[in-house]
């Protein structure tokens, strides 16, 4: 992944985000080193976030995905209701709440799974209302599922295969004629086959994807997504039913995705996996985003702590996280129901 | 294969008929003569091997042809105007030959003679009878849509065997009625009765064990096709093409209803009973235990199960009780449409039709659905050519599909 | 009892016209089923308007038989169209019931409507002097499996028919195009994640099995010399459905064997049955007649039991079949 796709000059985006980063300049800490793997570009991504302001709504210097007045309700209950939220380009940002925050929910919308009744959003400067799910994957924003979504009875070459886009075989009057596609589909399977090998899979290349245990499936969801090119990459839970042993992998494997040049947004309960790899931390309570900030200071932060377990809370979240993580096993089996309504 | 046993218990009483004669029948009377029976007149039926058969009309008018069940020829079926007293003439734009299709054992041929002296009523005089004609359908056919409605509420399956568990009513009533003996009444409580077991039998037999092996919802429903071809072909190795009738009440005089419309005695038994057993049933889900455990089961099986709702016992009731009223309404439809091995198969789609316009797996839509369904099948017949009343009704659910697909009370969405 | 009459009236009737005609519709559900998922009930529409659109087109106006055949594929076409473009954005089961639905009302229409070119019961006829001028045959009646010349013309181009469209099948499923179509199958939602367009792509399968099962009712129309609507009622899609089971959906083959066993072990079931009908200690419980409602129990006995026990027919690949509930 060329690291030269998103701009080095990020304050051209306009004159308001200059002045944020021009008082930054004076009056904000110096940064840790960034070390030696990364490049200057995404250090500078993940410094400017030190001069947002930490609140709710807060407007970064480069964000790929700009969000406004979102609203989705279901019967009488408001799903999701977010004024204004920007995510940044080239970091990782976390998606947290309690149950029911409708972090999903906002995941569904904004990937054009679901459609808001109301409000606009735009993603590397394409609005994307009304825009059908496969065409916003196209654009480059692309997402896994909180229940790992392979495709069972294909194998694990297979799936990957599938996440190529552009491909001439795809289309029916071509398909019937090997010529049109085959250089195209040896060069996709060589990707697919250094991605397998990254993510270490490549021994499972012509399993059954279904016979993959469940932290394989996450990998190879992931490495499916990054089949598509993207340049946002939206996790639903990438930790949820990975057992620990994978968990440190997988963590590595977000991080590379950073350190490539895309940008990450997830959802997750587990609150040493966004206090370890988080630039970033925006949480969401009955449907709004009530804080932002990086997660030192999210993590402490008593509207946060309200959200979660009420007022009168002194108690750092990831504690509170195992306790509604048991609960969260009810929330699969109402997502299963889901899928039966038409859509 | 326990449903196969069962089948074959409750047949054992059932005769079994031989590939009969066929009979050619009618009578002749002209209208010109104050409908006076013609006699002497020569009547013939030409089969496409060639044979012939004659007949003659005795001094009612009338006159029976038999044809041997070893000669299945189409038939012609031709009247000699030779043969026709001199005043009397066939109608005019009436033809002397008849070629009668359907594969029934009674053909009745009409010869109409003299004028045509029949009142034309306008379409909307029709109007009230065909109101009434379509409620009175869609009650019958509600019995059947609220069983569908509740086994697909409870388990997902869309059953195609659905149908076959209406005529199951029906040959019921007929074997206790004609072959027993016993009094209608009685006889279509006995179906009713065996149609419940037969539900229970359905469900321990195949259904269940099917959901205990996770047996995928799309199988379930080839699985139901396959069933249905099972069922009505052994429906129809008993009876053959013939159109059976119960004993009693097959044809009751009408009563005027205000000059609009007329009724029967046997309707209003059919109506209070089809209310009363409705009623019955959403009272029952409405405030009973078992009732609620029902509905909790169709809102979230997995829910239910989880706060101690016994789910297979809770499906094996609405397998009991939801081919329990499709039996009763193959009972009841044993009397209008007459009892035929396809009687549940000629239904399905419109149960189907009622149960979707409604909402698939609520009650109420169920209801309102089969209701819609009923008079929109008997009023399309006054734009429509009767013959494609059942093509409006399909025509009605694929638009109200498309319009709205969850039904017009099944609910849009759910909360995730 | 004759037995080697039974075996060559099986082998007669599992390579017959009317094997072509139900092979050829089990192969549009096997794109449409096997590979993308998609429950059509209604095959029997498509074959219906392949056979009526091409015969009245012919019979009623004189249209040269192959813009005949373009005709009937073109309204097949947009049959697919109008039945897929509301209902495959929706759960499943909603193309079934309306699948079935449309081919109830085409079966009405066809048998009772517009009767000056569908002529109600009877059905059209007179429209196959143009394909039967093409047959090159010697005139010589039923030298090979007591076939008659015209059909054993139909035959020859029916089975010529399943082969190309197995071939094109079989290159379809290879491609990445057919690849999609499994995954579709598999799950949607991860389809449209990955930037396909489900929707088209369901689209597409629903008319490529539309369009076979099109060419499905040309070879049944030819062969039966008419056209008669009540052919086309639900029994059909449920016996080309059975037929697909049988032989493997998801197979290239399945529906092709599945049609020939079907109809040669119907046959073979018929002759034998009605031959020991005509025992008088056997004729008491089973006459002609129940002969053959008995072989159709056994049809539903038959596809039950494949779907409990085998649901991936004789020669498919269990792992790899759409039965999992969508």
């Amino acid at each position: 992944m060329p690291t030269d796709n998103f701009p080095n000059d990020h304050l051209s985006s306009g004159a308001a985000r200059k002045d944020v980063s021009a008082a930054g300049d004076t009056s904000q800490p110096r940064v840790p080193d960034p070390g030696a793997g990364e490049n200057k570009s995404m250090h500078e991504c993940r410094t400017a976030l030190q001069l947002v302001p930490h609140e709710a709504g807060a407007a970064k210097p480069d964000p790929i995905v700009v969000v406004n007045g979102i609203r989705r309700t279901f019967g009488g209950l408001t799903a999701v209701d977010v004024e204004h939220l920007e995510i940044q380009r080239g970091v990782i940002t976390a998606l947290i709440g309690p149950n029911g925050a409708g972090k999903t929910t906002f995941f569904n919308l904004l990937t054009g799974f679901d459609q808001p009744d109301a409000g606009s959003w735009s993603f590397d400067g394409a609005p994307l209302k009304g825009k059908a799910a496969y065409k916003v994957a196209r654009l480059g924003m692309v997402r896994t599922f909180q229940l790992t979504r392979v495709l069972s009875k294909l194998t694990v070459l297979e799936n990957m295969r599938m996440g190529a886009t552009g491909q001439r075989g795809e289309r029916l009057w071509a398909a019937a004629l090997p010529a049109l596609w085959r250089a195209q589909e040896r060069d996709i399977t060589d990707r697919a086959r250094d991605l397998l090998k990254r993510f270490k899979l490549d021994a499972k290349e012509a399993d059954f994807a279904g016979s993959l245990s469940g932290g394989q499936r996450k990998l190879l969801e992931m490495a499916r997504a990054l089949m598509v090119e993207p340049k946002l990459v939206m996790l639903d839970e990438p930790m949820a039913g990975v057992n620990p042993a994978l968990k440190q992998s997988l963590l590595g494997h977000v991080k590379s995705l950073r350190d490539q040049g895309m940008s990450v947004l997830f959802v997750e309960h587990d609150m040493d996996m966004v206090r370890e790899i988080s630039d970033w931390v925006v949480v969401m309570a009955q449907g709004k985003v009530i804080a932002e900030g990086p997660p030192t200071s999210i993590m402490s932060d008593e509207r946060v702590i309200d959200a979660y377990l009420g007022a009168r809370h002194d108690t750092d979240i990831s504690e509170l996280e195992r306790v509604i993580q048991v609960e969260h096993t009810h929330d699969h089996a109402e997502q299963r129901a889901d899928r039966e309504v038409p859509r | 294969m326990l449903v196969i046993a069962l089948l074959a218990v409750v047949a054992v009483g059932a005769p079994t008929y031989a590939a009969g004669d066929r009979t050619v029948q009618g009578t002749l009377r002209n209208s010109a003569d104050n409908n006076a029976p013609v006699a002497g007149v020569k009547i013939s039926a030409q089969t496409s091997t060639g044979k012939t058969y004659t007949g003659v009309s005795n001094d009612q008018g009338r006159f029976v042809i038999t044809v041997p069940g070893s000669d299945s020829g189409t038939l012609t079926v031709t009247l000699d105007t030779k043969t026709l007293p001199d005043a009397v003439q066939i109608r005019d734009g009436a033809s002397n030959t008849l070629r009668p299709t359907g594969s029934l054992s009674t053909i009745t041929v009409n010869f109409p003679l003299g004028p045509d002296t029949r009142q034309v009523s306008t379409a909307w005089d029709q109007v009230p009878q065909l109101l009434y004609n379509g409620l009175l359908f869609g009650l019958v056919l509600s019995l059947g849509a609220l069983g569908l409605s509740m086994v697909f509420g409870t388990t997902g399956l869309s059953n195609f065997s659905h149908g076959e568990l209406v005529t199951f009513g029906a040959f019921a009533t007929y074997l206790g009625n004609r072959v027993v003996g016993l009094p209608i009444v009685v006889a279509v409580a006995v179906a009713v009765v065996l149609s419940a077991l037969f539900g229970y039998l359905n469900d321990k037999g195949l259904w269940g064990p099917l959901r205990r092996r996770g047996t995928g919802l799309i199988a379930m429903m080839i699985v139901s096709i396959g069933l249905q071809f099972l069922l009505r072909n052994f429906y129809q190795y008993f009876t053959g093409g013939r159109a059976l009738t119960y004993r009693e009440y097959v044809t009751p005089a009408g009563r005027d209803a205000f000059g609009l419309f007329t009724y029967t005695n046997r309707d209003v038994v059919v109506i209070s009973i089809s209310l009363l057993a409705l009623v019955a049933v959403t009272l029952a889900l409405q405030f009973t235990r078992l009732g609620r455990a029902t509905r909790a089961v169709s809102d979230n099986p997995a829910l239910a199960s989880a706060t101690g709702i016994n789910v297979g016992r809770v499906i094996a009731t609405v397998w009991i009780v939801g081919t329990a009223l499709a039996g009763l309404s193959g009972a009841f439809l044993g009397f209008s449409q007459s009892v035929t091995y396809q009687l549940g198969a000629q239904v399905l789609l419109l149960v189907f039709a009622a149960t979707c316009v409604g909402g698939l797996g609520s009650v109420w839509g169920a209801m309102i659905g089969s209701i819609i369904i009923g008079l929109f099948v008997e009023t399309s017949t006054l734009v429509i050519p009767s013959e494609l009343k059942f093509a409006g009704a399909m025509v009605l659910l694929v638009l109200v599909l498309l319009v709205r697909p969850q039904g017009l009370l099944g609910r849009a969405e759910r909360i995730g | 009892m004759d037995i080697i009459g039974a075996l060559t009236g099986a082998l007669h009737d599992g390579f017959g016209y009317l094997a072509v005609s139900f092979c050829l519709a089990a192969i549009g559900l096997n794109i449409q089923f096997g590979y993308a998922g998609l429950v059509n009930f209604g095959q029997a529409a498509f074959l219906s308007v392949g056979g009526y659109v091409m015969g009245a087109a012919i019979a009623t106006s004189g249209v040269p038989t192959v813009l005949a055949i373009l005709l009937a594929i073109a309204f097949t076409v947009a049959l697919a169209l109008i039945l897929g473009i509301p209902t495959l954005r929706l759960r499943a089961d909603y193309l079934a019931i309306v699948t079935i639905a449309a081919a109830e009302i085409l079966r009405l229409v066809f048998g009772t409507s517009f009767r000056t070119y569908f002529h109600g019961k009877d059905g059209v006829t007179g429209f196959t002097a143009g394909f039967r001028s093409l047959n090159p045959l010697p005139n010589y009646d039923g030298f090979f499996l007591t076939y008659s010349r015209e059909e054993l013309w139909t035959v020859m181009v029916g089975w010529g028919l399943v082969i190309m469209i197995s071939l094109l099948t079989w290159a379809l499923m290879r491609s990445p195009w057919g690849r999609v179509l499994r995954g579709i199958r598999e799950d949607e939602d991860a389809m449209r994640s990955l930037g396909k367009n489900v929707y088209g792509y369901k689209i597409q399968a629903l008319i490529l099995g539309g369009v076979v099962g099109c060419v499905g009712g040309f070879v049944g129309a030819f062969g039966a010399a008419s056209v008669q609507a009540d052919t086309f009622n639900l029994d059909f899609t449920f016996i080309a459905l059975t037929m697909l089971i049988l032989g493997g959906a998801a197979r290239v083959l399945g529906p092709v064997v599945g049609a020939v066993m079907f109809w040669a072990i119907l046959s073979f079931l018929g002759s034998v049955l009605t031959q020991l009908a005509s025992y008088p200690v056997v004729a008491q419980f089973m006459n002609a007649d129940q002969a053959s409602t008995i072989r159709l129990m056994l049809v539903g006995l038959v596809l039950m039991l494949l779907m409990i026990y085998r649901p991936q027919g004789i020669f498919g690949d269990r792992r790899e079949i759409a039965l999992d509930a969508h």
